[in-house]
């Protein structure tokens, strides 16, 4: 087979995809994208959260259909139109999240993916042949639950490879490993390589890219941006091409830091969930007036910082969170709201704002104490009143206040939604991630919109995996990495490298800061 | 291997709005035409059969108010439940918290039988409606503080009830002079909802001469238009919808789930100890071991047929008690099996569903099989 392979690989990729594009109703997520792998190749898909990387992905593995281009496969046009489809053709894909049953078996768990009968014992035996010959050690016959996250995996890839792949799809897979798991996994998918399986790895991992991948594709907002040889390119160089711009210089302007408005006290949190991020004793300070930014790799401790915050999740010490000298660790995110906090949440169809109601009541969702609701009843002339008012003055384009939220842009509803928050006279505003997959125009709409607030004595505290969008809009910036906080830079006395290093988790702990302030 | 299909079903991106509200009517008409087959298959003419079934029940004022006294009960319980079914909290046991209600009410009733007053009526009516609510709290309880599944739990409850209601008409209840059947005394004229035909000031006297339909109906005159306020027009209405429709932005904008959870199910429970309380301090007169026809369970599919507006509940009720009064036609008229009535509900509901997928996702041919690759190794 290897030889035939590597004839194969000099003329015709296995898979090749031509001018793909994908409109989802709220944002394009792949506009005219082309992508070629040839076998025995370890391929880099290269980008930020939400370039693109994770449609593409779902496309060739059947799960998405794309509205326009081309998919080859050896050089043949083919449709690939479900998962069942391209494991058919022989495409296999490892996901960030594995869906295994925890009380049965790593054999029994094995044996639902594949088809036909299955005999427990002879695939017992397939599995430890496989799992030895490609460095994955893992017993056939303990139950899931007794594993641990990197051994899950291996589970996830062995299944893969019992089905001999032409074509493994990693989508993120370090992101729940150790460093010596990773290791591990990069030799094993050497040897794959080796033996003729095209790899498709998406990370937005630099290091890794450039130890591992032959070849790397950048995407950016849905676009093809480039390939390169990963090896041969500088961090810094893969990062601009990444992110799309040199990073900005900062933007100074006057900045009347006044007292502390938000305030959380070694605030530690569980997990959300077998792959959340738990907090560890997480300390910051918000200052009315100033826009602190939190940067760092989705998936460490974001989600569980902010439900914290808002209120979607309660702590158990009242104490560990304060708003404007007031605990509010075990009060509600309706009663949060009531103290002057406002919040744009990541996820804008569903949880920002309901898809299929109107703009105006969407208004409502949050906007409820601006005089909408009276002994009980809604003043539907108020909360249209509210909707048409942030519609005009945050530049909305839509089809007026009745128009449905998911009819809208990914950018006009971010618009729309900073809009309804910030007409809340806020003290305290927690934006996450807010230009993602914002056009451009719409994109300088809403960090003017941060910075202005800013200047009217708001405090600010911008989540962001844009590193670029933090450096330009805030004054402070720190980074969360394992579930642990940074110390706190001034934009202006830092710099990539730094704020890169401490994504990786290096830096020192909050409370040795919290002794240094002391000392 | 999964099945292969030769089709399949896509999601729509945007379900048409106007197909929203023609696919109950549709369901309707499809129901309608396979009954037909039915009946000729059965050996009746179907247009026959067809006039005793939808047209000879309503043909007199006798018939409507049959009608109403089937239609009021369905209506009420579905309102109820469609409050919660808007934010996905599935209330399955309202056939339960109706006994409770029919209990309740039951008790007041006989308790002061000899000694009751014009009080006694008004006070069996909020009985029944804090029973209902009582037997709903048990689901909302185990939901909201320790997160049971609230369909489970409010269907097993139901023959919870059953068996009370059995237990009470069969032992302490039981009247002394019914040779060991299982009921209670008839209920005195205090505790019994008075004949619109009664009401003779109403000049109704002459028209509802020797109809059934009582002032029970009054109840739920009065809560469809509180349920359309409720639903349609109340701040916590919207949260209901909200949680409903997107559970993430409820939580966001702080909308409690607990509270909306309590909401949802003491609503309903009280709405069905109503329906309870009209049905035994109205045809009825008395608590027996089987005296409803399943409105808990028929009030389900109102709620969906009515797509839980409460004008289309309305209809859907006076459709159902249609229903139930035609399979009672057909059975003397016809000497059709008593079946053909669940027969009829089963079909609305099934071709309803049915036509919801259709709403929702738009059919497919799968395309011809995939191009042929050439194996790897055999280049």
């Amino acid at each position: 087979m290897n030889s035939a392979t590597h004839k194969r690989t000099d003329s015709v990729p296995l898979i090749a995809l031509h001018n793909i594009r994908k409109q989802y109703p709220a944002v394009l997520a792949v506009d005219d994208v082309s992508l070629s792998v040839k076998a025995g190749e370890i391929h880099a898909v290269l980008g930020e959260n939400g370039a693109g990387k994770s449609t593409l992905m779902k496309i060739i593995y059947g799960a998405v259909r794309p509205d326009a281009g081309r998919v080859e496969w050896n050089g043949q046009l083919v449709n690939i139109a479900s998962p069942g489809e391209a494991r058919e053709l022989g495409i296999a894909m490892v996901f960030q999240h594995f869906a295994l049953f925890d009380s049965i078996t790593v054999a029994e768990n094995i044996s639902l993916a594949l088809p036909g009968k299955f005999d427990l014992k002879a695939l017992a035996a397939r599995i430890t042949e496989v799992s030895q010959r490609y460095g994955l050690p893992l017993n056939p016959l303990r139950p899931v639950h007794e594993l641990s996250v990197g051994e899950r995996q291996r589970v996830e890839i062995v299944r893969c490879l019992l089905q001999s792949p032409k074509l493994l799809i990693m989508d993120e897979p370090t992101s729940v490993l150790t460093p010596q798991a990773v290791d591990q996994l990069f030799e094993t998918l050497r040897i794959l390589a080796a033996e003729g399986t095209a790899i498709v790895y998406i990370s937005h991992k630099l290091d890794e890219i450039r130890r591992l991948c032959h070849r790397a594709t950048i995407l950016r907002g849905g676009r093809y941006i480039g390939e390169v040889d990963p090896a041969a390119e500088t961090e810094r160089r893969l990062a601009e091409l990444m992110i799309g711009r040199d990073f900005p210089e900062t933007q100074h302007h006057a900045v009347v830091a006044g007292g502390i408005t938000l305030e959380t006290m070694a605030l530690s949190v569980p997990g959300d969930g077998p792959f959340g991020t738990a907090l560890n004793r997480v300390t910051l300070r918000l200052h009315s007036g100033q826009i602190l930014g939190i940067a760092g790799i989705s998936g460490n401790g974001q989600a569980e910082l902010l439900a914290a915050l808002t209120g979607e999740f309660l702590v158990d010490d009242a104490q560990s969170i304060w708003l404007n000298g007031i605990p509010i660790g075990r009060m509600g995110a309706s009663a949060r709201r009531r103290l002057g906090m406002v919040y744009v949440p990541e996820e804008r169809l569903g949880r920002g704002a309901v898809p299929p109601m109107t703009l105006t009541q969407n208004a409502l969702l949050t906007g409820y104490r601006q005089g909408m609701v009276q002994r009980g009843l809604v003043n539907a002339v108020a909360v249209a009143a509210y909707a048409a008012d942030c519609i005009r003055e945050y530049d909305v384009r839509c089809g007026g206040t009745e128009s449905p939220a998911q009819s809208l842009s990914g950018g006009n509803l971010q618009k729309y939604i900073v809009g309804r928050e910030l007409r809340q006279s806020p003290k305290v505003m927690i934006v996450a991630q807010p230009t993602w997959g914002v056009d451009v125009a719409a994109s300088a709409l809403i960090r003017q919109q941060i910075i202005d607030q800013a200047a009217a004595g708001v405090a600010v505290l911008v989540v962001s995996e844009d590193l670029g969008e933090i450096l330009e809009v805030c004054n402070q910036v720190a980074v969360i990495a394992g579930g642990r906080l940074s110390p706190v830079r001034d934009v202006s006395a830092t710099n990539a490298q730094e704020i890169g290093g401490w994504m990786a988790g290096r830096f020192p702990t909050g409370d040795a800061v919290l002794m240094a302030h002391a000392a | 291997m999964s099945l292969q299909l030769p089709f399949r079903l896509i999601p729509r991106a945007q379900p048409s709005q106007r197909m929203l509200v023609v696919a109950p009517l549709l369901a309707v008409v499809l129901t309608l035409l396979v009954g037909l087959g039915i009946f000729a298959a059965l050996g009746q003419n179907p247009l026959t059969a067809f006039r005793v079934f939808f047209i000879d029940p309503v043909s007199d004022i006798q018939g409507w108010s049959e009608l109403l006294l089937k239609a009021s009960p369905l209506c009420l319980i579905a309102l109820g439940l469609a409050i919660g079914f808007r934010a996905n909290i599935w209330n399955i046991g309202a056939e339960g918290q109706m006994y409770l209600g029919g209990i309740f009410a039951t008790g007041l009733a006989i308790h002061f039988h000899e000694t009751g007053g014009a009080w006694l009526l008004p006070a069996m009516i909020i009985a029944a409606a804090v029973g209902g609510a009582l037997w709903a709290a048990i689901t909302a309880a185990l939901r909201a503080h320790l997160r049971t599944n609230e369909i489970l739990v409010s269907l097993m409850l139901t023959y919870v009830a059953d068996l009370l209601v059995k237990y009470l008409v069969y032992g302490p209840w039981q009247d002394p002079q019914s040779n060991n059947f299982p009921f209670t005394i008839q209920f005195g004229d205090d505790a019994l909802f008075p004949l619109l035909a009664s009401w003779s000031w109403l000049g109704f006297d002459t028209l509802l001469e020797g109809t059934r339909v009582n002032l029970s109906i009054l109840m739920t005159l009065v809560a469809v238009p509180l349920a359309w306020l409720f639903m349609d027009r109340s701040f916590i209405g919207f949260q209901l919808s909200v949680a409903g429709l997107a559970p993430p932005a409820a939580r966001y904008a702080g909308f409690s789930e607990k509270r909306l959870v309590w909401v949802a199910l003491l609503l309903s429970g009280a709405a069905a100890g109503l329906a309870g309380v009209s049905e035994v301090a109205g045809p009825i007169g008395q608590l027996n071991d089987r005296w409803t026809p399943g409105y808990g369970f028929t009030a389900i599919i109102v709620a969906s047929l009515g797509r839980l507006h409460v004008v289309g509940i309305v209809f859907a009720a006076l459709l159902m008690a249609l229903l139930y009064l035609g399979g009672e036609a057909a059975q003397i008229a016809l000497q059709l099996p008593k079946a053909i009535s669940q027969v009829f509900q089963g079909l609305l509901l099934m071709f309803l569903l049915g036509c919801d997928v259709l709403v929702n996702y738009r059919v497919e041919r799968r395309r011809a099989a995939l191009p042929v690759v050439q194996p790897v190794a055999a280049a």
